[in-house]
């Protein structure tokens, strides 16, 4: 049988939905209509691929890393390079695509939230390429952390805008964008980061991703002439991973693993991992999922040193994923997520993400349990120039030796 | 009779009701009771008592404050049910709506939630996030203890909605004046009430009118058109803005009071 999900009411199982307040409900509507018009037409679908060739650089490579994999001394590590997409990272598919769509409903301004910064740039970017004007909310913690994204945002004609209540990271940034979007309806498209927040945003930015697993499916098929044993990508709202995933689903001996933030360790209570905690179910930001809150209800702070895996939601074909035993879930702290950062700079010449950092920690150890024969496919989802500054920061000098 | 019919059916054709929203447990737990009597004496036809959440995201900034003064107090869900209780001991007829969003709500239990809520003497709820799409349970619970459901239309609402929102609400229904959050500044009088009218050909509910509604002239024009004027955030920002909470009480108290003597009375039914 064929997957599905979700339906359309854009529920994953019990998880998705539209939880948004009424101002909101008509403008969904005709955002599902429209993309539900945009992805049945050839039209909009060539225009996508074109762009994700001559503008993105697509496709992007599945690169065996063979020192790294020797030194780990198990699976064949092969990496998926999103960090080399245009910009940086994989946010820029989802944004063009929906930047294409807001073109498409006459929309004159984008805005976003971010966390890392990464899909601020994006939107940023494709924002400047278009003509649109661009305004970004981003919590002031990671404008502090993420600086060299900040620049490059402004550079891009994009308005920063720094959110300085509750606990002004990326969960805090979403709200201010919420209220923007309430505020600025008719002529402003809301460029949601993840697959989360109300339908159709799970579907739309998972359809928008899903090149990536596309790609690397047809890749590992001709590398390795078969799939591999594994993937594995880290999971803030989980947008890399859904990506990376979705073309998968269906391959049962396919182990899926996503990676979650465990900051300063699960016990300490100072992460990001809902899913591996398997802490509450519940509604925030326009969707049902896994969510880490108090007794009361009100949403918890949450830890990572990535600063695009420091949300206490994840989007809600994750948890239905989760629930339904196709993919796992599992946890990395701060510090092993920085161990894997400096093995594959020193071994590869790769800086990766602090984000994708967690999925490579992972993988490393997957690899061993798996044994030489196996292949694991990780997604590289972004590169770690962003995150020179806060290494170093984090390690008290600027130079390390390996 | 609920009490939100009978205060409707009482100012039906005479005056548009005015309903003051305050946080629960702003600025402190135990000045909530006191300050919603001093509301009603004030004039308050009944009143709307926010339930604290960490991510208020209909709310404008005066909102998000008071919800975060009231949550850096420890204020819990279950505390404004009590709150509301201890209003209910000496105030036995007006209506109370609680505010808040649904994740706490879930996180207590519809069922739950609903029965304390009927046992605590509040009268209509609210949940800001939750359209009556995914509504379904929440419903059969609240209507299994006589609470009333109270649901939002917005200025992007489609008539066919209204119709369906109209069908899974009861007490009244409260229209949004304008699109954006609690306290925005840019209320458009005229249009509002051209929707009202339209709101009016799909319900028979009374209707209710709030966000952005700053003074007792907008109140009083607004009054006209609506069976209730609902505001919030310009009574949230003088709380805060009061050097205690006796001066608070005073200053919210004093607001209400001028926007109730700006409320026109009817001499016949306008509709």
């Amino acid at each position: 049988m064929s997957y599905d999900q979700p339906d359309e009411r854009g529920h994953f199982g019990v998880y998705g939905g539209q939880f948004v307040a009424e101002t909101l409900m008509g403008p969904l509507a005709l955002l599902t209509e429209a993309y539900e018009n945009a992805r049945r037409d050839p039209a909009f679908q060539a225009e996508l691929a074109a762009d994700f060739k001559d503008y993105i650089g697509r496709p992007s490579p599945l690169y065996w890393a063979r020192r790294l994999s020797a030194e780990v001394g198990g699976a064949r590590i092969y990496l998926k390079r999103e960090d080399l997409n245009h910009t940086g990272a994989h946010k820029v598919n989802n944004t063009i695509g929906q930047a294409l769509l807001a073109k498409r409903m006459g929309k004159k301004r984008l805005i976003a939230e971010t966390g890392a910064g990464q899909h601020g740039v994006a939107t940023a970017t494709v924002a400047a390429r278009l003509g649109l004007s661009c305004a970004i909310y981003m919590g002031a913690e990671d404008i502090a952390r993420q600086a060299p994204n900040v620049r490059r945002m402004r550079l891009l004609g994009a308005e920063v805008v720094s959110v300085t209540l509750g606990s002004r990271t990326l969960k805090d940034a979403m709200n201010e964008a919420m209220r923007d979007w309430a505020t600025t309806v008719d002529d402003t498209f809301y460029v949601i980061g993840s697959v989360s927040g109300p339908h159709p945003y799970p579907m739309m930015v998972r359809d928008f991703q899903a090149v990536i697993g596309r790609e690397a499916r047809a890749q590992i098929l001709e590398q390795e002439g078969r799939l591999p044993e594994a993937l594995v990508a880290c999971v803030g709202g989980g947008s890399n991973a859904m990506g990376l995933f979705y073309a998968f689903l269906e391959d049962r001996g396919v182990a899926l693993y996503g990676v979650e933030a465990a900051g300063a360790g699960l016990d300490s209570g100072r992460h990001a991992a809902p899913l591996t905690t398997g802490a509450g179910r519940g509604v925030l930001h326009g969707t049902r999922s896994y969510l880490m809150f108090d007794g009361d209800g009100q949403i918890s702070g949450t830890h990572s040193i990535s600063a695009g895996l420091d949300y206490p939601g994840v989007g809600p074909e994750h948890a239905w994923l989760k629930d339904s035993g196709r993919a796992h879930y599992v946890a990395v702290d701060d510090k092993a997520a920085l161990a894997a950062f400096h093995r594959l700079t020193r071994l590869e010449g790769i800086l990766p993400a602090l984000e994708s950092s967690h999925a490579l920690a992972y993988a490393e150890e997957l690899a061993v349990k798996l044994g030489p024969k196996a292949a694991i496919v990780v997604n590289l989802s972004g590169r770690g120039d962003k995150d020179v500054e806060t290494v170093a920061a984090h390690e008290g000098t600027v130079s390390c030796h390996g | 009779m609920s009490r939100l019919k009978t205060v409707f059916s009482k100012l039906k054709g005479r005056r548009c009701a005015l309903i003051p929203f305050i946080t629960g447990g702003d600025p402190a737990a135990s000045v909530t009771a006191p300050l919603m009597h001093a509301l009603v004496r004030a004039g308050a036809d009944a009143l709307e008592v926010g339930m604290p959440f960490s991510d208020p995201m209909a709310d404008g900034p005066a909102i998000q404050m008071g919800h975060q003064r009231a949550l850096a107090q420890g204020v819990t869900t279950q505390a404004v049910l009590q709150m509301v209780a201890d209003f209910r001991r000496d105030d036995e007829t007006t209506p109370v709506i609680l505010m808040g969003y649904v994740n706490p709500v879930e996180t207590m239990g519809y069922d739950v939630f609903a029965r304390r809520s009927s046992e605590a003497g509040v009268d209509g709820v609210i949940l800001v996030d939750l359209p009556p799409e995914e509504a379904q349970v929440w419903r059969a619970a609240a209507s299994g203890v006589g609470l009333d459901t109270i649901f939002l239309l917005a200025p992007t609402t489609t008539r066919d909605r209204m119709a369906r929102i109209s069908a899974a609400s009861s007490g009244f229904l409260y229209y949004v004046a304008l699109k954006g959050v609690t306290g925005a500044g840019h209320l458009d009088i005229g249009e509002v009430e051209a929707k009202i009218a339209s709101v009016r050909a799909v319900t028979g509910l009374p209707v209710g009118v709030g966000f952005g509604i700053r003074d007792a002239e907008s109140a009083a024009q607004l009054a006209k058109v609506a069976d209730a004027v609902i505001v919030g955030s310009a009574i949230v920002e003088r709380i805060a803005q009061a050097a205690g909470p006796d001066e608070a009480v005073r200053n919210a108290a004093a607001f209400v009071r001028s926007l109730r003597s700006a409320l026109p009375t009817r001499e016949a039914s306008p509709v």
